[in-house]
């Protein structure tokens, strides 16, 4: 800034910021402020939020598709709310390089409640930008010169007459993307994502380019590949690994490493995907699925951001299924199409959180905050009542049962406006504020275990790595091997909260698979173009070889699906039957289906014993005979796969989920109802703590329409158990079922036969594990 | 990387639908006594015709809204006392002892809800019902009906809130909440349980929100220096589990 002679103050504000100069900011707002949506929100709750926004002239909020889709944009929506009431008038400006419907984003900048007026279109209006040069918008505009499209007019009056949108500016040009499929020549195995048989591949591509960023799904992944880096890197070149679960100084490390030039190569996951850019990277790998065609879009971006030379990117297909999805993916970035997500229904928690938020901001009148909280676009379709339900659930705990009067947490004084109760109250408001809950985690500490005596080490000896989730770190006991921070790590215990691990012997293979960590699903665009190529065999020329004699042979043996088609397969093997199914519809989805079904085809009496899930389908498991029971009765499968599975059943199953309890928990924390767990606070007894599966338990079943469990049942149906998708595939599949009874398993189907064992998901109930564990005394007792 | 064999996991998966869900609970011989540990938590002496549950934590939810400001669902004092009746339509019993902790704080009688009251009301109705002392609530019977006692002799047993370090056969003690963990092949369970050697026994808590202490931890080891054996509530029934087998936390 200095360099072109602007005097400007740009200044930062984050959970990082020291207090001084938070204070100082306060009295002193800089000229450029640049902050996340969190310290956005206690912003605005501040007791001097007013005077300090009176000024306020633009917002801009970069990388705007990826935050609208999250608790985190709807967070963002009800701030951009309320700045839009501090300071009429306010421009909000919006960029993306991959959106697939820019009028959401356009909708989402504006206020769409006629009691805001909106400023002159053009002069100082809101904009949202879209198309950063990538291959987004690749048509024909000269590079220099953006070309501006304009909206059509916004109706001032709001309500049915339309939409209010942002004006669009879209920035066309930029060359396009050089994209390849990796193909090393080798045949592909029928599962697997870890690509192993590519490395020396990926190892080449970084000893012949300058800086290249290894892009995996998960962290196990991102552990794997890099290991096998390592063992193939005789050149010793700089090779870094970069994943959310790393200790943050090792992160800052390798981010300033890679800032000063000096690494050749970083592994990392999705923690990479926005907002680094780093001139100097020449080459872009992804390993695995691409999952998304707007994913895949802003990982390549990742590379050589000037926009006159093309990014240049691999896809590394993990198995021969996912030569497909790559290749489904290299088309959708040839034709520029995108696929993120649809515009999400603002969540009840992150709005109980904004109101307490409000309330200690200054005493509010519910009419007026209403007028401001639906001129938000996610919450634009709230009703009165519903909000009416959160102020009384910030204010009590909206119980039924009116318990809590006497300790209110803000209350409704005779003028009407409603007032936080003391400092106490909004002191827990900022503490606990933010839409990212994290899972518990416990730091995971290199001990020396102590020579002579095994299977004891030295406490605290060693460095931390890293932090992995408490969930997994209850499923280890001493003794187990696993792949954390680039080395095999050796279980030994936990002592005061942290896990102690030791480096196993050279050669260990780790025993525990996989623990916790992002896991994308598939995209239904992508899943549409997967089922596309597999349907028509003139597609199949472009394929590699191998996945082209691979559909033949499934041609051959069984069927292959139409484009809107679910292949189901039965068939006897090792004693027992099976089903498979081709949906196509992502693992979540799949995984909800899975629990569905089996426990209809329990109640049908062909004793499920299990099933397993991945991307693409399903196998259940069983031990009677399904093809028999099909041919006795053909109706049977049109209902085993009916619509109404998403009623009774689903809410049955749902209820007890322990997804549904974990997605629960997140929607507490936003709430309010249970605090936060900050690091460095001293972990109290489990004793004392009450768990929230607990506090789950006693809700649903004395009130069950409560605002967490709607809360908690609208992101069931987007989130970990993706069960709208599902729906929406049920749809789709009525009438259109194609079953084949085989003597034995297709090639289709051993792909997803190979999931089994790897994962368990049937019987969330504990009962069978405890049944086991009782065995082995009995055993003991008779041996 | 090595999964697991698909046997193995098939194992699990089979013996897991298999399992008998009504299965008859563990008895047990404790100084003379035959004692049912039901999957409920609490302690069914048929002879007796008493009915032991420990540690219902009444009112925890109203003591966290009193003290943090955390609304927790006002519902546990009756959630708990559901649970109670529902063990009591099964056994009918003469004589109900509450081991102790039986609200989670002096207070809680006070703020109990008349709904909740009633139903205390009618679970004494025709019955013996004794409070035994707790740390958390040292004196509570006042207005809520039964007798308090601060230990409790039947037979050859001794009823008392917090277990006496050293040997003590023949007592049955509540106060630490128990609770086991199993984990195998990368999953874990956590459950609350009944601990005995033979001699003596330590119950589970009762409450809707009591939370559970590992057995593994130091706190039992004065209680049961030569080894014990852990009965976990599960879902259908009481699984008898080795201390070999239970994980630390």
């Amino acid at each position: 800034m200095e360099g072109i002679g602007l005097s400007l103050r740009i200044e930062t504000r984050t959970g990082d910021t020291p207090s001084h100069k938070r204070t100082r900011q306060i009295e002193r707002p800089p000229d450029i402020l640049l902050t996340t949506p969190e310290q956005l929100a206690l912003l605005i709750a501040h007791r001097e939020a007013t005077e300090f926004f009176s000024g306020l002239r633009c917002v801009v909020l970069d990388e705007l598709h990826a935050l609208v889709t999250s608790k985190r944009g709807d967070l963002l929506s009800l701030a951009l709310a309320r700045l839009h009431r501090l300071s009429p008038g306010l421009t909000a400006i919006g960029l993306s390089a991959t959106v697939r419907e820019p009028d959401e984003l356009r909708k989402y900048l504006v206020p769409q409640n006629a009691a805001f007026p909106l400023p002159p279109a053009g002069e100082g209006g809101q904009g949202s930008k879209s198309g950063e040069g990538s291959a987004a918008s690749g048509n024909v505009a000269p590079l220099s010169r953006p070309s501006l499209t304009r909206g059509p007019p916004s109706p001032a009056g709001g309500g049915g007459e339309g939409p209010r949108m942002a004006d669009l500016v879209v920035v066309a040009g930029g060359a396009a993307p050089d994209l390849h499929l990796l193909d090393t020549g080798k045949t592909l195995p029928l599962a697997g994502h870890t690509a192993w048989h590519s490395m020396p591949a990926i190892y080449d591509l970084i000893r012949a380019h300058r800086t290249v960023l290894v892009f995996v799904n998960t962290r196990l992944q991102a552990e794997y590949t890099f290991q096998e880096l390592w063992r193939l890197n005789d050149d010793v070149l700089p090779i870094a690994l970069h994943h959310g679960s790393l200790d943050a100084t090792q992160r800052r490390r390798v981010e300033a490493a890679m800032a000063a030039g000096s690494l050749r190569a970083i592994v990392c996951t999705a923690t990479l995907d926005l907002g680094i850019d780093w001139g100097d990277v020449d080459l872009v790998v992804n390993v695995g699925a691409p999952k998304g065609a707007s994913r895949i879009m802003q990982r390549i971006g990742r590379a050589n951001h000037r926009m006159d030379e093309p990014s240049k990117a691999y896809l590394v297909p993990g198995n021969r299924f996912e030569i497909l999805e790559c290749q489904a993916a290299l088309d959708a970035v040839e034709e520029a199409a995108q696929d993120t997500p649809d515009a999400r229904l603002g969540a009840p928690d992150v709005l109980a959180q904004h109101v307490l938020g409000m309330a200690c901001a200054d005493a509010f009148d519910p009419v007026a905050l209403y007028d401001e909280v639906i001129s938000a676009a996610p919450y634009a379709t709230l009703s009165w009542e519903d909000f009416e339900a959160v102020v009384d659930y910030v204010a009590t705990g909206g119980y039924a049962l009116r318990a809590y009067e006497r300790f209110a947490k803000i209350l409704r004084g005779p003028d009407g406006l409603w007032r936080v109760r003391d400092a106490r109250v909004a002191q827990q408001y900022r503490m606990n504020i933010g839409t990212i809950v994290e899972a518990a985690k416990v730091k995971v500490r290199l001990a020396r275990a102590m020579r002579g005596k095994p299977n004891t080490v030295l406490p605290k000896t060693g460095r931390v790595l890293g932090e992995i989730e408490e969930d997994f770190a209850d499923t280890l006991t001493p003794g187990d091997t696993f792949l954390f921070a680039g080395e095999v790590l050796r279980f030994e215990g936990l002592a005061e909260d942290e896990a102690m691990a030791t480096r196993a012997g050279p050669g260990t293979d780790p025993a525990i698979p996989s623990y916790a960590g992002s896991k994308f699903p598939l995209s239904t665009y992508l899943a549409a173009r997967v089922r596309a190529i597999i349907a028509d065999p003139f597609e199949w020329d472009r394929l590699p070889r191998q996945v082209a004699d691979y559909l033949l042979l499934q041609r051959s043996r069984s069927l292959l699906p139409g484009e809107r088609d679910l292949l189901v397969e039965t068939f006897p093997r090792a004693g027992r039957h099976y089903l498979t199914a081709f949906p196509f519809e992502g693992r979540l989805a799949h995984q909800t289906l899975g629990m569905l079904l089996t426990r209809r085809l329990e109640r049908a009496g062909l004793r499920p014993l299990g099933f397993a899930a991945n991307d693409y389908g399903i196998a259940i498991f069983m031990t009677r005979d399904l093809s028999e029971r099909i041919a006795r009765d053909p109706a049977f499968l049109e209902d085993l796969f009916a619509q109404d599975m998403l009623g009774d059943d689903l809410d049955a199953w749902l209820d007890e989920s322990s997804m549904m309890k974990r997605t629960f928990r997140q929607c507490a924390v936003i709430a309010g109802l249970i605090e936060r767990r900050h690091p460095g606070m001293k972990k109290t007894g489990r004793q004392v703590t009450i768990s929230t599966d607990l506090i789950y338990d006693v809700l649903r079943k004395h009130q069950p329409d409560h605002l967490l469990m709607r809360a908690a049942r609208q992101d069931a149906a987007t989130g970990l158990l993706d069960v709208r998708r599902l729906g929406m595939m049920l749809e789709r599949i009525q009438g259109r079922i194609t079953h084949k009874a085989l003597d034995r398993v297709s090639p289709l189907s051993v792909s997803v036969m190979l999931e089994i064992g790897r994962e368990r998901v049937y019987g969330e109930g504990a009962d069978e594990i405890l049944a086991e564990a009782e065995a082995q005394l009995l055993e003991e007792a008779l041996g | 990387m090595t999964p697991p064999s698909p046997t193995d996991e098939d194992t699990i998966l089979a013996l897991g639908l298999r399992l008998e869900k009504t299965q008859k609970s563990p008895g047990l011989q404790l100084s003379g006594e035959t004692l049912t540990l039901d999957r409920c938590g609490g302690l069914w002496l048929a002879d007796h015709r008493t009915l032991i549950v420990s540690d219902l934590h009444l009112e925890k939810g109203s003591a966290y809204a009193a003290r943090t400001g955390q609304f927790l669902p006002p519902y546990d004092t009756r959630e708990t006392l559901a649970c109670l009746h529902e063990a009591v339509a099964r056994f009918d019993p003469a004589c109900i002892v509450a081991l102790g902790d039986s609200f989670h704080d002096s207070r809680g009688p006070e703020r109990m809800e008349p709904g909740d009251r009633a139903m205390v009301a009618a679970l004494q109705q025709g019955r013996d019902w004794v409070w035994i002392a707790g740390n958390h609530d040292a004196a509570v019977s006042e207005g809520v009906g039964g007798r308090y006692a601060e230990v409790m002799t039947l037979g050859g047993l001794t009823l008392r809130h917090e277990p006496t370090p050293g040997a003590a056969p023949g007592e049955i003690a509540g106060h630490l909440h128990p609770c086991g963990k199993v984990a195998m092949r990368g999953r874990a369970v956590r459950r609350r349980c009944f601990v005995t050697d033979g001699t003596r026994l330590v119950m589970p808590a009762f409450g809707a929100y009591a939370g559970g202490l590992n057995v593994r931890d130091a706190a039992f080891e004065p209680l049961f220096s030569a080894g014990f054996t852990a009965h976990l509530l599960g879902d259908g029934r009481v699984f008898s589990i080795g201390r070999s087998m239970l994980a630390k936390d």
